[in-house]
């Protein structure tokens, strides 16, 4: 029916006719219009702004990279290894290809910690974008877990021993721990059974969940229209003749074209970093990973790659009560699980950190620095920072680092839960009623 | 603020720097010089190849080093291997164990997870010690399995402890090389142990160089993209 009722496409010259076939079967113009050309976003963003649309870039990087690697990766405990080297050597541009995937994974958690850290500063994740904010900790859950079972598949001394560590963690869980970590690995240790399923969890199960997180991401986005660095809602200042946002532009042309230069600047580091230094000083490619696993030879010191480590210092320092090793585990995951409840936490009046008071500041200030410093303890050794003189009661002994991240852990939650008390209370600023 | 972040992007990077115990000394890796890379590889085929596999590594890949394949017939290889083969040892690894304690390593990636200045400062740190089973220890890997295998080249070295516990290696049995020239031989090899961790890398920085300048005018492009279009935002 409808294909008598659309008007003909106008505008686009000789390709009048193409669109006007597909728009008459395909919602394409509405599409266009509603989803780019009359999608009106602040003109405010600021350099924060890129990462959501590096985030998609770098997704896309990852599957078209990836599709290209599973041609000539073997997922079995004998071979993995010595494919990734024939991908290395033997396949004509594979080490570009596997560089780019290494490197990617790296990259995917810098653009999504910017893109976290730009919804915290701004409010992003507020009334009424809660659901955007929850859909992207979702995407964050399923791109811990994609790393992680990626990371197995080289079949390194690290991916080997980093999956051990992990997988029991679940072990400690009371009663059903031993069984479901036996489930997890499909074997009583790391294995070639192992590494068979992470492959599939890794190339089918997990980008599937992330495309379609992605997808709602977006609608949810489009739904509410974007926040921006003033935290103040465009759509609440219509123009009153044409009745869009005075402070609004087209996303398309305005944004996909400066979206483009943040993409020039990604690629410039990108490629800087797959062309003159892939393995990042052992951050992006650990040095330990380049030995093939090896069940019976334990590495002196296991670290996940930088991207867990903040998670990995928590784990760690949290020591075992009641005879029970999962209270570490419980915390960790706790310090994931916390961003969902983000929106409901935040009591203050203004979203974005422009306008927030001193007190919000400090705690946002030290809560990133928190961040980094367990992140940089994570990578390091407990014995980083030497150990307490024996007479001092209580730490006495203890490494200095494992009081630390127990410091600095508490001083993680207590941004999140103390964040419904000091946000009431702060003293913030006037919120203009137009974009600065 | 910015110091601080500066100075916590830094840390790790220190730590790795003064970690380890042994100062390592700078391996003099250089993959354009295509001579030190043909002479560490016949060093590695005559004395490594004996006990250690390169099996990610085959004969054929060494015309990247300059030589032909009827150079590489001739000098690097068994009669018996064919030129399309990986680099293995035939050390039977039952012997190798019985031997050495453990099968020696295949070497194709170590100078990717050892470095090349630890492999540099390991080669040159053996030293006699009657206590250890091959009758040779190593500054820089203690109690390893490997006898020293280029001592005829090097000579023997003692361990000699100063006070304070500081320790030095001394040259007590001159070998067919001067200091400095065994240090050149083992600079050689270790220059051919880096290529062949990565046989890709010096074609991977000349492509990188290319694919900077491209991306350079790409961006200058999508600046001036977005200067025209954004003329009319306020």
């Amino acid at each position: 029916m409808a294909v008598t009722n659309k008007p003909p496409v106008t505008g686009a010259g000789p390709f009048n006719g193409v669109l006007t076939w597909f728009d008459q079967r395909f919602p394409l113009m509405v599409l266009w219009r509603t989803q780019l050309t009359e999608y009106y976003a602040p003109k405010n963003f600021n350099v924060w702004y890129f990462f959501g649309s590096l985030a998609a870039l770098v997704l896309v990087i990852q599957i078209v990279s990836g599709i290209f690697l599973t041609m000539n990766y073997k997922p079995s405990a004998e071979h993995a290894f010595a494919s990734v080297e024939y991908i290395m050597r033997d396949v004509p541009g594979g080490w570009i290809i596997r560089y780019i995937h290494s490197t990617g994974a790296s990259a995917f958690f810098i653009v999504v910690y910017l893109h976290m850290a730009r919804g915290l500063m701004y409010g992003s994740y507020r009334k009424p974008r809660e659901l955007t904010w929850i859909f992207g900790v979702l995407i964050y859950l399923c791109l811990m877990a994609e790393a992680f079972f990626g990371y197995l598949l080289p079949w390194g001394q690290m991916s080997f021993w980093g999956a051990q560590v992990i997988i029991n963690l679940f072990a400690t869980i009371p009663i059903i721990g031993e069984d479901l970590s036996v489930w997890i690995r499909g074997d009583y240790n790391v294995s070639d059974a192992t590494l068979n399923r992470f492959f599939a969890l890794h190339v089918i199960a997990i980008p599937m969940a992330l495309l379609g997180l992605v997808a709602a991401h977006l609608m949810a986005l489009h739904e509410t229209g974007s926040n921006n660095p003033d935290g103040i809602e465009i759509y609440e200042n219509l123009d009153p003749k044409t009745g869009t946002p005075v402070d609004g532009i087209p996303f398309h042309p305005y944004y996909t074209v400066k979206d483009l230069v943040g993409v020039a600047v990604f690629l410039i580091v990108f490629c800087a970093i797959v062309f003159f230094s892939p393995e990042v000083g052992g951050y992006f490619l650990e040095y330990n990973n380049f030995i093939p696993a090896d069940p019976l030879t334990t590495p002196t010191h296991i670290a996940p790659v930088w991207y867990f480590t903040p998670f990995y210092a928590m784990l760690r320092a949290i020591p075992s009560f009641f005879n029970m090793q999962v209270w570490g585990v419980i915390v960790m995951g706790a310090a994931v699980m916390i961003f969902f409840a983000m929106p409901w936490l935040d009591r203050g009046r203004t979203k974005s950190i422009r306008y927030r008071g001193p007190i919000y500041s400090a705690f946002f200030a030290v809560f990133v620095v928190t961040f980094v410093i367990l992140g940089y303890l994570g990578v390091e050794p407990t014995n980083v920072w030497g150990e307490f003189p024996k007479g001092i009661p209580m730490v006495g002994g203890d490494y200095i680092a494992t009081w630390v991240a127990r410091a600095l852990t508490a001083v993680y939650f207590a941004f999140f839960l103390l964040m419904p008390w000091y946000t009431a209370r702060d003293k913030e600023k006037p919120v203009p009623q137009r974009l600065t | 603020m910015k110091k601080l972040i500066a100075i916590l992007l830094l840390a790790p990077s220190l730590g790795f720097a003064f970690g380890g115990g042994v100062v390592l000394d700078p391996a003099p890796v250089n993959l354009h010089d295509k001579l030190s890379l043909q002479r560490g590889a016949q060093v590695f085929v005559n004395h490594c190849l004996n006990c250690h596999s390169a099996s990610a590594m085959r004969y054929s890949k060494l015309t990247d080093l300059g030589l032909n394949q009827g150079q590489i017939r001739e000098n690097l290889m068994l009669a018996s291997d064919k030129i399309g083969d990986p680099m293995s040892t035939t050390l039977d690894p039952k012997e190798g164990k019985a031997w050495f304690g453990v099968m020696p390593p295949d070497l194709s990636l170590v100078a990717r997870s050892r470095g090349a200045d630890w492999l540099y400062t390991y080669l040159r740190g053996f030293y006699r010690d009657p206590a250890a089973k091959s009758g040779w220890n190593n500054t820089v890997f203690p109690n390893v399995g490997m006898p020293h295998v280029l001592w005829e080249y090097q000579g023997s070295q003692a361990l000699q402890v100063a006070d304070k516990g500081a320790t030095k290696l001394v040259l007590d049995g001159p070998g067919k090389l001067a200091p400095a020239e065994y240090d050149k031989y083992v600079g050689d090899l270790v220059n051919y142990l880096v290529y062949m961790g990565e046989p890709a890398r010096a074609k991977r920085v000349q492509i990188g160089i290319v694919v900077m300048f491209f991306l350079a005018v790409f961006f200058v492009i999508t600046v001036l993209l977005k200067k025209e279009y954004w003329k009319d935002v306020r």
